[in-house]
């Protein structure tokens, strides 16, 4: 069961239509259900380019032991992640390997996007990095810092996991909606 | 009348001088003193004096250290717009030289290769022409390095806008040329070329490896770096010296502390300040304790990478605990930012005595688990021994430096070379390896964390328990807050400090320190404003890594990851 049916398909969530009859009900538990087995499994894509890819080692490694959020299992291929964590500065010359990586991932995909280089340049305003992944995908969750610790990432993931249980869209899915309307 | 004499030149460039006197080109360049015994020559001139400052019996200057160009635009007075300034070593006695060439030229900069002379040049030759634009005539494989290849002009041109960025998609990424075409075909296999990277889990960073393979042997081998440049050079034209220091921490962010020293011991030689010893003596225990941490994460994730998870997680506890002792300093973690040109930022906690004697004991103990697990296995040893094998002399051709040219038995440490703060008070050993394998790099970092606990324990019965930790010089030094606000004098410092930054001397400076893998040094140019007119920092990591495309050939692809391993590879330090 994917979330990102089409509207009309599917009954959607709400107080409105909820209890309207008994598939409506069942519909939407097995929602939450996958939402909350997604959200305890994400698997992620360390994009680790720079120094908080170190932070984002301790965060991995035994001390602050990422697994207690059940996001241990570092997916080196693409294709296999479903969160990916861009840890460090984005280049220009790294631009277009980070958008083939984003591309490479199934849906549903999200994004974090690790410490201010990754999020606005950081204090890099320069001739050769990008100013804020956002000017190439789609980012879920912004977590400053440089680096930020530790704990502020695991905040970051909680906070996906909060976003994911409560069905809302990733931003993969809205900003495909968005072009999909734009074009039509 | 009294006639002006000239001062007398130190004996090394005295010695120059006379052996220059004898050859051809006696007329051709001047010898001088500033920092460093300086020569000055003509581009055309410049390939016959590398060969004769590398050949003569009393040079011997072989192992080559750096190579950037420098833009005089906005700095009158100069001979030329444009000039190319060389660091050379004589490992032998110790001695660095510089040779300076302008370049007449301002339309078309160009001098020839010294790449035959010197095969560590090759990179630092295409970074020049990346960054400068400079034409080497003859450099086999002349294009950019560090920028990406739809970068339009050359970056670090004075006349060039530091926030100006060129749009780069997939299509313009350009390989090799020679990986573009697969008719080569080599014994009973047909050759096939493969890319690693740059986003690849064991290119740790982001290292783009092309290699073409002749069954599982690699036969060709090119590295793309530049996926982190991010313009440190430029950043630091136009941030004042101490906001530099934050910058500085990014370069190799696994070391953080010992970039930050390296740089400000630049500007404070400049401004000719001392350091009181107890900031001294913090520095050097907080970059000892950094350089353990380095080595940690590069055994580390090289024991990964060849399958040994257990011991990275007992290497980075070390790094956890030795976080929380700098963590209690300077309230950062990676990024410390904890010297300041004169000093430290602030006076360490009341227990750090107590704190850094605890990871003395503690260290140790993490050490032996990981010597048990892997000095005798079987694995680690089929895949460490033998495989990148460097010799003493392809080490010193190729201008490595730190552990991976120790392991190949070269004992060239900083720290013992030319002695700075306290390392000559200390008793510690250089640790070396004839082998010049992986598994001699291994055991040679070995070591040096065993010798760097033995230098921060020497530290340590010497620091004073009170004291000053920076210089009370308030032109160069914020003076302490309270004074700040009850005392004019000390506001007027405090503001023109944080306005304009701290005025150094006119002028420029050479000045190397031992960082986590190999010689780290810091040549800036000064015009007299609150910023650094060009800051060239001579990464190490970046002539290791030109060695690695050398290092793989007639090996698997297997070895490469080990060997890519060993050669701790920090992105932000490669690219800046």
């Amino acid at each position: 069961m994917s979330s990102d049916a089409p509207k009309g398909t599917l009954p959607a969530l709400g107080p409105a239509k909820a209890g309207g009859g008994a598939a409506d009900f069942l519909l939407t538990r097995l929602e939450e259900m996958v939402s909350w087995a997604r959200k305890n499994s994400l698997w992620p894509f360390p994009f680790a380019t720079a120094c908080c890819g170190i932070e984002f080692m301790s965060v991995a490694s035994a001390h602050y032991d990422i697994s207690r959020f059940g996001s241990e299992v570092m997916r080196f291929s693409p294709r296999q992640a479903d969160l990916l964590i861009v840890a460090g500065t984005v280049t220009d010359k790294m631009a277009p390997v980070l958008r083939k990586i984003y591309d490479q991932m199934p849906e549903p995909k999200w994004v974090i996007s690790m410490g201010v280089c990754a999020s606005s340049g950081g204090f890099y305003r320069a001739y050769h990095v990008t100013q804020g992944i956002d000017e190439i995908v789609p980012v879920d969750v912004y977590v400053p810092g440089c680096p930020p610790t530790p704990e502020e990432l695991i905040y970051a993931i909680m906070q996906l996991q909060k976003k994911i249980q409560s069905g809302e869209k990733s931003r993969d899915q809205r900003s495909a909606k968005l072009a999909a309307e734009r074009i039509s | 009348m009294t006639v002006a004499t000239e001062p007398a030149l130190s004996p090394a460039a005295e010695r120059l001088r006379g052996r220059l006197a004898g050859t051809p080109l006696a007329g051709r360049c001047e010898v001088a003193d500033r920092d460093l015994p300086t020569i000055e020559v003509s581009p055309d001139a410049w390939p016959s004096l590398a060969r004769f400052l590398r050949d003569d019996p009393e040079c011997r200057y072989d192992l080559f250290v750096d190579l950037f160009g420098v833009d005089n635009l906005r700095r009158p007075g100069q001979k030329s717009r444009f000039e190319t300034v060389v660091h050379l070593h004589a490992l032998a006695r110790n001695e660095h030289v510089r040779v300076k060439i302008p370049l007449p030229d301002e339309k078309k900069p160009a001098l020839p290769t010294a790449s035959e002379v010197y095969p560590a040049a090759d990179w630092f030759e295409r970074e020049a022409f990346d960054l400068y634009g400079f034409d080497f005539t003859g450099h086999p494989n002349l294009r950019r390095i560090l920028c990406h290849d739809a970068f339009v002009g050359h970056a670090l041109r004075k006349d060039y806008a530091p926030g100006q960025r060129w749009f780069f998609a997939e299509e313009d990424m350009k390989a090799p040329e020679w990986a573009t075409h697969t008719d080569e075909r080599a014994g009973h296999f047909e050759t096939q070329t493969i890319s690693i990277g740059p986003s690849h889990p064991a290119t740790h960073g982001i290292i783009h490896l092309i290699a073409r393979l002749d069954g599982e042997k690699i036969i060709r081998a090119e590295t793309n770096i530049g996926y982190l440049h991010r313009c440190f050079e430029k950043m630091s034209e136009t941030h004042q010296w101490n906001q530099i220091v934050p910058y500085c921490d990014r370069l190799n962010y696994v070391s953080a502390m010992i970039n930050g020293v390296g740089f400000v011991r630049t500007a404070e030689k400049m401004l000719g300040i001392e350091v009181p010893d107890r900031g001294r003596l913090v520095r050097t225990i907080l970059s000892e304790f950094t350089r353990i941490m380095d080595h940690c994460v590069c055994i580390g994730a090289n024991l990964v990478d060849i399958g040994a998870l257990s011991n990275f997680i007992y290497l980075y506890q070390n790094r956890e605990n030795i976080y929380d002792l700098i963590e209690a300093c300077c309230g950062a973690r990676l990024t410390v930012s904890y010297v300041r040109v004169g000093g430290l930022a602030i006076d360490v906690p009341d227990d750090f005595v107590p704190r850094c004697r605890s990871l003395l004991e503690s260290i140790p103990l993490f050490l032996k688990d990981v010597q048990k697990l892997v000095d005798n296995n079987r694995i680690v040893r089929q895949r460490l021994q033998g495989t990148g094998v460097v010799t003493r002399e392809q080490a010193i051709a190729w201008g490595l430096t730190g552990p991976m040219l120790r392991a190949s038995g070269v004992p060239y440490d900083v720290r013992r070379a030319r002695p700075y703060d306290f390392y000559d008070k200390f008793d510690w050993d250089v640790p070396i390896s004839n082998e010049g394998d992986n598994f001699a790099r291994y055991l040679v970092r070995i070591e040096e964390i065993r010798q760097s606990l033995k230098i921060i324990r020497q530290a340590l019965d010497i620091l004073p328990a009170k004291g000053a930790v920076s210089s009370d010089d308030w032109r160069v030094v914020l003076p302490p807050k309270d004074a700040v606000y009850h005392d004019m004098e000390s506001l007027i410092y405090h503001f023109k400090l944080v306005m304009e930054g701290i005025r150094v001397p006119p002028g420029e400076r050479y000045e190397w320190i031992e960082g986590g893998n190999g010689e780290l040094g810091f040549h800036a140019v000064s015009d007299g404003r609150g910023g650094p007119y060009r800051l060239r920092v001579r990464p190490p990591c970046f002539a290791n890594m030109q060695a690695f495309q050398k290092m793989v050939i007639g090996g698997t692809v297997s070895d490469a990851v080990a060997t890519l391993g060993t050669l701790n590879i920090i992105a932000g330090e490669l690219d800046r």
